[in-house]
């Protein structure tokens, strides 16, 4: 533990950390361009200079180890002509287009170059100019602005796992590019948008539509996948702009995949902004007392097992919590979260959880990955694998169809049959896991919506029983408390799951899942189905039963409806989240959902009181002190609460077909972003062109 | 100019010939288990010699599988150094140096001989696919400035006159002797020796000298 003296300041810090880290724990401001605390370190803008005693020069402080005794200076006089002076250098050749740039306004270089840099420039030569590079449909470039700091580099290479970006030529004519201008390549592609300290890496799809002064900001939570990834959502109007990454180091770090940020498009178009009704066969838009009125006449008469009720992927914690309140007043048992029919058990809770947390995968030093592809189902969790084993001693094992994953891994098997011979410690990778001090099983969705998901899942639970990765809270031998282990984990990809199971939106006895609704639907058993916002279901084996849809986007559900309710999007509406590790968290309005539309929550409440049983809150403050009685976990915002182990699964026999993969476009998973241009112009860029050389290939 | 200079017509495809690629794998050898990739500058000179002194980017994808490592990493070392050239050259590939020393002792007149001799200004090959002419930083041999490199080749001591007649040569296909154009033996003085010029006069060196040649001295 080195001590440094910081501008008269004494601060200890741990071995290995920079001059730049002690100078920030000293409360010393230090600019920086090409430093990033989750990057290599470069060194290579200069920008970082201290004065150090006994050097003959300044150093740069974030590639400089702090050393015990070291006395550092950021305030001299010494540092400060540094500081002009680099920066004079580095806008040499740094065109002066704030006004014309998409950065302006939240530029480092803007911002540094009015704290430290010199007032004006001895520079009168020509300024170099260099040629913008493709880089995709979401990243624009306008390369004459780049300072070469290379974040974006070695953020494709280090956190992304793409290696395409890097740094021709050298000197003046040195140029940052991806090999042969290559689209990017990443779900994580748009990040290198926010670590370019300058306005050399800008959005695409944002190119010159507002300045960041402009913009509402609100801190919300994502719907695109079950990570849960911390946003802040930027409107202006009832109009959401862009969608930004959160600082969450349990769940995102300061990732966001780019479908989390770029299918916001997708909220403008398509949108279901007005009750409609089907009469004669066609949808006509009604005012809402018409449409709850039809909806009331429908359902009278009908008997609790008539009707079904099924939420979709992105909904919230309350909306589907007054559905089943609603789905209960009308005494149906009828009631399923899981559109993808995964044999999910919610018997115990950590049965479906992440139970290793995200944040633990940075512990664990073997993976066992069964039925997922985490680049598509959660590519910012893929991300922190990623990160693990680039440190090292981390050994990974797939069951499924292989992929590239970013790192490293050995493919056991295609399916059921390795997944057995793992769990009776027949194969390798057995003494892998058993050998591991924190192992653990990633088991995604391709292995659980299957007939025989349940098998596979209590086969999953025995793997973990067995090799150790249900490790109890210990203490060592200095008397420390050891956390608790608990390698099972559940990676889900619809962000309203978990949630879901929580509440015990799922069949109630002798109650129907979505397999056995649609069988129902199409044999007319069940006359009425309630879809919130469920699209990713068969609407064609709905039979001839009265759909009531209700969701914000015009899709497949709404095609089908009978009667559509229109309601808010994400953003549009306060709503909890509890994402794959169980995590309660809450998003916050951003916007106005369009038109007549309503929050969800509102709609089942005004519903039920046309159904002529109101249900028991009228504000979301009431809705959410019920949810609370209801089940606990609700209580506690943004922790990860450790689950109790218990019975899950089913013993059976397990078909020999390869696990498959949920998400087969990474680009195209729900209705926002099927609504959104930008995914559109991503799935052709990135997705066709491999979908065809696999078809061709055979 | 853009300082990425890579050729637009590209073969289809590139491979090292039996012999180089026994040389490529001498070469990787060298290297401990995982660091293969310390052999990609001698792959990319191997490269360019066998493909007539420039890389095409079908040879950078040869060796960026061969070596394990993504071929942007590769391409960024070839376009790091001018050493590699990325699109075709002349047969000769004359790199004239102009820093400092060389500039002192008149590079601007071995450039200014072959703009007039060849029409070549940096850059430019002559259309004739004989000349390429490049522009470089120190090639470290200052005591005979200025130099001109021709492939392998250094031409010392260069000057109008001589850097015309060497053009002339090589385009007559002769080759003259690589060295001093100057006619002076290695880097001598040019006017023969200029030190130590009174110890053929001085018989008590001489004697001196004698004795240590004897082992009389002790010395050796």
């Amino acid at each position: 533990m080195p001590k440094l003296t910081i501008n008269g300041v004494e601060v200890e810090v741990p071995a290995g950390a920079s001059v730049l880290q002690a100078c920030e724990e000293a409360g010393a401001e230090v600019p920086r361009f090409c430093y990033h605390e989750r990057l290599s370190i470069a060194g290579n803008c200069r920008m970082c200079l201290v004065e150090m005693e006994r050097s003959p020069k300044p150093v740069a402080s974030c590639a400089m180890p702090a050393g015990d005794g070291m006395v550092i200076r950021t305030d001299s006089e010494l540092v400060k002509k540094a500081r002009e002076g680099v920066m004079e250098f580095l806008l040499i050749n740094h065109p002066l287009d704030c006004p014309i740039c998409d950065q302006g306004g939240e530029c480092d270089l803007q911002d540094q170059a009015m704290a430290f840099g010199h007032h004006s420039s001895r520079y009168d030569e020509n300024k170099r100019a260099v040629e913008d590079k493709y880089m995709g449909p979401l990243v624009n470039t306008i390369m004459t602005r780049c300072i070469h700091c290379t974040r974006c580099v070695r953020f494709s290479t280090e956190v992304a796992g793409v290696t395409d970006m890097g740094l021709l030529g050298r000197g003046e004519n040195a140029e940052i590019t991806t090999y042969l201008e290559k689209a990017l390549d990443s779900e994580l592609s748009a990040n290198v948008i926010d670590l370019c300290p300058v306005g050399a890496l800008t959005s695409k799809p944002y190119a010159f539509v507002a300045r960041p002064w402009e913009l509402r900001k609100t801190e919300t939570i994502d719907v695109m996948d079950a990570v849960g990834s911390n946003i802040r959502v930027d409107a202006r109007g009832s109009e959401v702009l862009r969608v930004l990454p959160r600082l969450h180091e349990e769940v995102n770090e300061e990732w966001i995949s780019d479908k989390t940020r770029y299918a916001c498009d997708g909220l403008k178009r398509q949108r279901l902004d007005r009750p409609y009704l089907r009469k004669d066969g066609k949808l006509q838009p009604v005012s809402w007392d018409d449409a709850f009125a039809a909806i009331a006449a429908k359902m009278k008469g009908l008997k609790g097992a008539e009707i079904a009720a099924i939420a979709g992927d992105t909904v919230d914690v309350e909306s589907m919590f007054a559905l089943k309140g609603l789905m209960t007043a009308l005494g149906s048992p009828n009631l399923d979260c899981r559109q993808d029919g995964a044999k999910l058990d919610a018997t115990t809770r950590a049965g479906y959880l992440f139970n290793s947390t995200i944040a633990g995968i940075e512990e664990a030093d073997a993976i066992l990955i069964v039925g997922a592809n985490p680049r598509w189902d959660a590519a910012v969790l893929n991300a922190r694998i990623r990160k693990r084993w680039l440190e090292g001693g981390l050994k990974v094992g797939l069951i499924g169809a292989p992929v590239d994953l970013t790192y490293k891994y050995d493919h056991l098997g295609a399916g059921a049959q390795t997944l057995t011979e793992v769990a009776d410690g027949k194969n390798a990778f057995a003494s892998v896991l058993k050998d591991a001090k924190k192992p653990m099983i990633i088991l995604g969705m391709g292995a659980l919506t299957r007939e025989d998901g349940a098998a596979v899942l209590a086969t999953a639970r025995k793997i973990a029983e067995s090799t150790g990765m249900l490790v109890p809270a210990s203490k060592d031998e200095e008397g420390n408390e050891v956390p608790a282990w608990n390698g099972f984990s559940v990676l889900h990809t619809a962000a309203s799951r978990v949630g879901g199971l929580d509440l015990g939106f799922l069949p109630g006895k002798g109650g129907a899942d979505v397999a056995g609704m649609l069988e129902g639907a199409s044999k007319g058993a069940i006359k009425a189905v309630y879809l919130l916002g469920a699209d990713e279901i068969d609407t064609q084996r709905l039979g001839d039963a009265f759909v009531i849809y209700q969701g914000h986007h015009g899709d497949r559900g709404a095609h089908r409806a009978d009667v559509i309710l229109p309601g808010a999007a994400y953003t549009e509406k306060d709503g909890l989240y509890v994402n794959t590790e169980g995590r309660v968290q809450m998003g916050l309005r951003a916007s106005f959902p369009p038109g007549e539309a309503r929050e969800d929550w509102a709609i089942v409440r005004a519903l039920s009181a046309h159904l002529g049983d109101a249900l028991p809150y009228d504000s979301l403050e009431q809705l959410r002190a019920a949810l609370r009685k209801s089940n606990e976990i609700f209580t506690e915002i943004d922790i990860a609460p450790e689950a109790a182990w218990g019975p899950f699964g089913a013993e059976g026999a397990m078909s020999e077909t390869g696990f498959g993969t949920t998400v087969e476009n990474f680009y195209m998973t729900d209705p926002i972003s099927r609504a959104s241009q930008t995914m559109a112009e991503c799935t052709e860029v990135f997705v066709l062109p491999k979908q065809d050389k696999t078809g061709t290939e055979g | 100019m853009s300082g990425i200079d890579i050729a637009e017509n590209q073969p289809e495809s590139f491979a090292f010939t039996p012999e180089n690629m026994a040389k490529a794998d001498a070469i990787i050898a060298k290297y401990p288990e995982g660091r293969q990739a310390s052999a990609v500058m001698p792959l990319l000179d191997l490269a360019q010699r066998q493909h007539d002194n420039w890389i095409p980017l079908a040879a950078i994808d040869v060796i960026s599988e061969k070596l394990n490592m993504p071929r942007i990493r590769v391409l960024e070392v070839a376009t790091f150094y001018t050493m590699y050239n990325l699109k075709p050259v002349g047969k000769y590939f004359l790199q004239a140096c102009t820093t400092t020393p060389c500039w002192l002792r008149g590079s601007d007149q071995v450039m200014k001989c072959i703009k007039d001799k060849l029409g070549l200004d940096n850059h430019q090959t002559s259309e004739d696919g004989m000349f390429t002419l490049l522009e470089v930083e120190c090639l470290g041999a200052c005591a005979n400035a200025p130099i001109l490199q021709v492939n392998d080749d250094f031409y010392e001591d260069a000057n109008y006159e001589n850097t015309a007649k060497l053009l002339d040569a090589l385009k007559k296909g002769e080759v003259p002797p690589v060295g001093s154009l100057s006619g002076r033996n290695v880097s001598e003085p040019e006017k023969g020796a200029q030190t130590l010029l009174s110890y053929k006069d001085n018989e008590a060196a001489r004697s001196y000298d004698a004795k240590i040649s004897a082992g009389e001295t002790g010395e050796k």
